[in-house]
């Protein structure tokens, strides 16, 4: 045979497969705002630098009249290609074939990538939108969740994952995006759950429909799962680049630096905060008044808004911020919060990136519920992620600093490398009216005039203590600055701390209290 | 996503008021309350498939009272107490979610 033919055979072997599921099973796909497999790897990576894998994969089941069909790359794309230049790992299951089931040369395409990602140290991203285990497949399905959670779990904190829900994405399927670093999902297409409202109604006589279950908004406000919430596959993929110019490759690289640029004018730096420990502000304010361009990359911002989470850059290099929002909840502490910047804290120390703190906090939410929903447990993981991570870590007390919630936030104790405090900082054991209240109980109900006494102990404590100066008398505080001179500090801090060296007592793993 | 820019509200930590905005998760907590022995409820949504008392019956502490089958497990449901069967709220195969109150029971004086 002829090399053109031979040539001409692979191209139409080609055009086969790349009709995937067929038009009609296309149609369907589109109809929902959803794109087929391969176009969403298109839009995503660079243009022309896909390059895909196992195209002409096939499955091998033989029961249950599987023998018979024939699955198109058996349902799921794989390859390499790069997103603004930075090289990246990706496989994206197609819905049209089989629903995007995964049978077991499904998963071995999947397993193949991901091996591939972690040897060659680059990012690895995967778009879900299947039914689930081939069922005709039984135990062979099982066993290719298992190697591709194995897999998570052995790249995680070497090479950045991340997860793109584009479809349904149930049962056993959901544990590998809950393994990876970030999750983005889509409104009325990403559909999340172990079990679905099929089942709950039949098992337990309740309704409920999959978006109220498992739906985008669920998991963005309630559950805490997803990290990114996009109301289009485009600006889901958008924001997909936006993290991606953020991160590094892998855990032996820093993330990209860019040109450095100034902040914007529009924030008044010194007069953001008020003086008033409890009067609100929105800290996101505080954190666009220092990075380049004011620009902040939120992450999870839907859910636990007491905490602010997210990616800046200072001086083109890239910085993670954990920042208390009295905004919301008085910017308290509690299990949501603890547990969203604790993981945070940990992704920045895994992928060598600066964390900087700011810290404006009354101290830990009161309440039964949050006592018996563990805030004990899920509090220590805030100080656990704190004291491990060992990237430079610098923190700013704008304003309250209280009790508990002083230690647990980058304080000194844990090793933060550089403690700044504004002027109008309260770093104290308690806020002053508690403290009034059992420090001179005696005094306040022996007065004649309780009331007046009592204030006038308030007055007195906040004078006495709650300001910086006492944690600067003793060096818990390197330096009280000028709420403008903040960006100059962030920036020298970082310089300084370029070649920042710490060495932990040698242990196979921590046990970090999960 | 829309914004429903909830509204500033009072939060008292530790004796400070507070100016912030209040999370729906904050506000629709549910208050405690201790737990009512003498009302025996469903730990597990299931299915109610024996009743082994009657209303008025004494109970002991310990005896079995109902079986309540739940993904497959067929709980068999003790008395946590000592008393008379007040109510019995539940009938043959019904459905139960979790936390209904099944049996009500008097203590003896």
């Amino acid at each position: 045979m002829p090399i053109d033919q031979k040539i001409r055979e692979l191209q139409e072997r080609r055009n086969k497969i790349l009709q995937g599921g067929g038009d009609k099973a296309i149609q369907k796909q589109k109809a929902m705002g959803k794109g087929t497999a391969r176009d969403r790897i298109m839009i995503l990576l660079d243009e022309g630098s896909f390059s895909e894998y196992d195209m002409f994969v096939e499955h091998e089941a033989r029961d249950f009249d599987m023998d018979k069909k024939s699955l198109p790359s058996d349902g799921v794309i794989i390859g390499t290609g790069t997103i603004e230049g930075a090289p990246i790992a990706i496989f994206a299951q197609d819905f049209t074939v089989a629903g995007g089931s995964l049978g077991l040369m499904h998963s071995r395409k999947i397993t193949k990538i991901m091996d591939h990602a972690l040897k060659m140290r680059i990012p690895l991203i995967g778009i879900n939108d299947s039914g689930g285990a081939r069922i005709q497949e039984g135990v062979n399905s099982l066993a290719g969740y298992g190697e591709i959670f194995f897999r998570n779990t052995l790249s995680s904190g070497v090479i950045p994952q991340i997860s793109v829900i584009l479809g349904p994405c149930a049962g056993g399927a959901v544990y590998s995006p809950a393994l990876t670093d970030f999750v983005f999902v889509v409104q009325n297409i990403s559909k999340m759950f172990i079990t679905g409202p099929e089942v709950i109604k039949t098992v337990l006589g309740e309704e409920i429909s999959m978006e109220d279950l498992g739906g985008a908004r669920v998991h963005s406000e309630v559950t805490g799962n997803a990290h990114f919430y996009a109301e289009s596959e485009d600006e889901c993929f958008a924001k997909i680049k936006e993290l991606v110019s953020y991160i590094p490759w892998n855990n032996d690289r820093k993330a990209k630096c860019i040109k450095p640029a100034e902040p914007k004018n529009d924030y008044d730096i010194n007069n953001i905060v008020p003086s008033d420990p409890t009067l609100p502000y929105d800290v996101k304010d505080v954190i666009r008044s220092v990075t380049d361009k004011s620009e902040f990359f939120e992450i999870q911002r839907h859910w636990a808004k007491n905490m602010v989470i997210g990616f800046g850059r200072i001086n083109g290099a890239t910085v993670g911020f954990v920042a208390n929002q009295p905004l919301e909840l008085a910017g308290v502490l509690d299990v949501d919060s603890s547990d969203k910047s604790a993981r945070f804290i940990r992704y920045c120390d895994a992928f060598n990136i600066p964390i900087i703190t700011f810290v404006d906090l009354p101290g830990y939410l009161p309440g039964v519920d949050q006592e018996h929903a563990g805030v004990i447990r899920h509090g220590a993981k805030v100080l656990y992620a704190y004291s491990e991570a060992s990237v430079p870590k610098i923190t700013v007390i704008i304003r309250k600093a209280y009790g508990g919630g002083y230690i647990a936030m980058g304080s000194r104790h844990l090793r933060a490398d550089f403690v700044f405090a504004w002027p109008g900082a309260e770093i104290a054991v308690m806020g002053p009216e508690g403290a009034a209240n059992i420090i001179f109980r005696k005094e306040i109900m022996a007065s004649d005039d309780p009331e007046a006494t009592r204030k006038a102990k308030v007055e007195e404590y906040k004078t006495k203590v709650a300001n910086p100066y006492v944690a600067a008398a003793k060096g818990y505080v390197d330096a009280v600055i000028e709420p403008c001179e903040t960006r100059r500090l962030l920036i020298h801090a970082i310089e300084v701390s370029g070649n920042k060296s710490v060495a932990l007592p040698a242990k196979k793993h921590g046990i970090p209290p999960f | 996503m829309k914004k429903k820019e909830n509204k500033l509200e009072k939060l008292n930590i530790n004796y400070s008021e507070y100016t912030t905005r209040l999370s729906s998760k904050f506000k629709e907590r549910v208050s405690y309350k201790p737990v009512d022995k003498t009302r025996l409820m469903s730990f597990i949504p299931g299915t109610i498939i024996e009743i082994l008392i009657a209303e008025g019956d004494k109970v002991c502490k310990g005896d079995e009272i109902l079986v309540l089958e739940a993904m497959k497990m067929k709980n068999r449901i003790k008395s946590p107490v000592e008393g008379l069967v007040k109510s019995i709220n539940v009938e043959l195969n019904e459905k139960v979610p979790k936390g209904k109150v099944l049996i009500e029971i008097d203590l003896e004086a």
